[in-house]
């Protein structure tokens, strides 16, 4: 194809748009409806995973050994520990070092822990941090049954309802989102089908003076993608403003350890990069799939 | 140039349009395709430019054999013909110009060939002057003129025409013979379907009579022979 071909499929696909301009705007008002909802729906998503995800980083499993276990013992269930496929790492810590940390953590009232020094009450621990969070409940209770294990800890009933939680609100959000994407995509065809059907007469000359299809479909297959660009534009204005507006306000408030949002830096960039190309996408499908009836292929 | 051997055509309906047509028209020829109303002449006329596949048979047009011919190629299958409507279909929307370029954007031919070219053929049907009206302003002769101007536009080797004086008045349509005369007397192949007497019996050509699917004449400087 020359260029001077591609410059005319886009002066075709742009005349097209005004010349059509009630349907073109009813296509665009879809598709900024529905990637308004996506990116809405995105947004929410990839924060929640972001949260998720930072809590899951930092669940680790405590393995408290038997008092009784002597060094050999301990060095046993520690290579144990390590033949376990999803196992990332595990740490050994003796009861010394534990104490040490809690001293640390307690902070000034730390102080009168030192006291145990010369009669440590703690249990010597291993470590274990998975490949996968997910794998964290299924390892600890592999672990637990190993002799000289005293208790397993990971933030038991916690640590499921969360995964729970996490889980069912990813696979709504791709349901949602896949739902409104089709939405969308039957929007725009059925509008660049209405438009066809208007230039059905002028498809059928240019099937007979001898276009090829391609030549044919490049100014319709443009057009789709010009209505998903163009209808992508609100929603991403939409997304960026309120986004960073909760970003500078809510999100700064909120002072809780884990929850934290993801920056609005990059973040909104992405999010308007998916929206373009999914905007695009659509559109293309639409008109593509609205052509085709038109082509003997 | 154009042959067609044991053709049949049966439409998924069940009618059959076309029963055993064996054909052959050479370079140069003028050829009327006569007959009554639903007797085949447009089922053979349509099988001519591809617009329909034969049943059965082979068709062949400007070498090219048409049952074997895929979709994909019947575009540029198509550039070697030119097509005239009884209904001349233009694009109201665009000028007697750009009516006629559109055949040579469509083949992608460069912007100032396009213009030297629309010109001469425009000179030829007579209407240099209207180039820039648009179809609605002119009148029915004019209109077909611009429409046979797009079908020679790419200098094809054939010219179809499917009844191109349907609509016309005596007067015009005999314009409309004179250009097409012209345009075979220049070596084009011409294939014309019609129902109009006058013509046939005056300017006299080879005649095809097709009844009920079957060529039942085919004479050199044949007659219309159908009554009124």
């Amino acid at each position: 194809m020359s260029f001077r071909t591609i410059k005319r499929h886009f002066r075709e696909s742009g005349k097209s748009l005004t010349r059509n301009g009630w349907m073109t705007f009813a296509s665009i008002s879809a598709v900024t409806v529905t990637l308004l909802l996506v990116g809405v729906f995105f947004v929410i998503m990839m924060n929640l995973n972001h949260i998720a995800d930072n809590i899951q980083k930092d669940v680790e499993i405590r393995v408290h050994l038997d008092p009784s276990a002597d060094a050999a013992n301990k060095e046993l269930i520690g290579q144990k520990i390590n033949q376990i496929t999803a196992v990332d790492s595990a740490k050994f810590s003796p009861k010394e070092k534990e104490l040490t940390n809690l001293i640390k953590d307690m902070g000034s009232d730390g102080k009168t822990f030192k006291l145990f020094e010369q009669d440590n009450p703690l249990s010597d621990v291993y470590v274990v941090k998975t490949k996968k969070p997910t794998d964290v409940i299924k390892t600890a209770k592999t672990i637990e049954k190993y002799q000289y294990v005293q208790s397993v800890k990971y933030g038991q009933g916690y640590v499921e309802k969360m995964f729970n939680v996490v889980e069912v609100a990813r696979n709504i959000g791709i349901v949602l989102i896949i739902a409104l994407l089709f939405t969308a995509m039957f929007l725009i065809s059925n509008t660049i089908k209405i438009t066809i059907v208007a230039r059905r007469r002028e498809i059928e000359i240019m099937r007979l003076v001898g276009a090829t299809n391609s030549f044919i479909r490049w100014p319709f297959f443009l057009e789709g993608a010009w209505l998903g660009i163009l209808g992508a534009i609100v929603p991403i204005a939409v997304i960026a403003g309120v986004y960073s507006y909760i970003y500078d306000t809510v999100g700064k408030n909120i002072q809780i350890k884990f929850v934290e949002l993801l920056q609005v830096n990059p973040f909104i960039i992405q999010i308007s990069i998916i929206l373009v190309l999914l905007g695009a996408l659509i559109g293309v499908w639409g008109s593509v799939m609205s052509v085709r009836k038109f082509l003997k292929v | 140039m154009i042959e067609m051997s044991q053709v049949n055509k049966t439409y998924p309906n069940g009618v059959t349009a076309l029963n055993g047509i064996n054909i052959k028209i050479d370079k140069g020829e003028f050829v009327y395709v006569v007959g009554p109303s639903g007797a085949g002449k447009s089922t053979f006329i349509k099988l001519m430019y591809r617009e329909e596949k034969p049943t059965t048979g082979t068709i062949t047009v400007n070498g090219v054999q048409l049952s074997k011919l895929r979709n994909t190629r019947v575009p540029l299958f198509r550039r070697n013909l030119g097509v005239v409507f009884q209904d001349y279909k233009l694009l109201p929307t665009l000028t007697v110009f750009e009516n006629v370029a559109y055949a040579m954007e469509v083949v992608e031919e460069h912007p100032k060939d396009i213009k030297k070219r629309v010109m001469e053929v425009l000179d030829l049907v007579g209407l240099k002057h209207k180039a820039r009206m648009l179809p609605t302003e002119l009148s029915g002769g004019e209109q077909q003129r611009v429409s046979i101007a797009r079908s020679i536009v790419n200098s094809p080797q054939v010219v179809i025409a499917d009844e191109p004086t349907g609509n016309l008045d005596p007067e015009t349509s005999w314009e409309i013979m004179n250009i097409l005369e012209a345009i075979n007397n220049r070596g084009t192949t011409v294939v014309m379907a019609t129902h109009n007497r006058d013509i046939v019996n005056n300017l006299k050509r080879r005649v095809i009579a097709i009844e009920s699917g079957r060529i039942v004449r085919d004479e050199q400087q044949g007659e219309y022979g159908y009554e009124l």
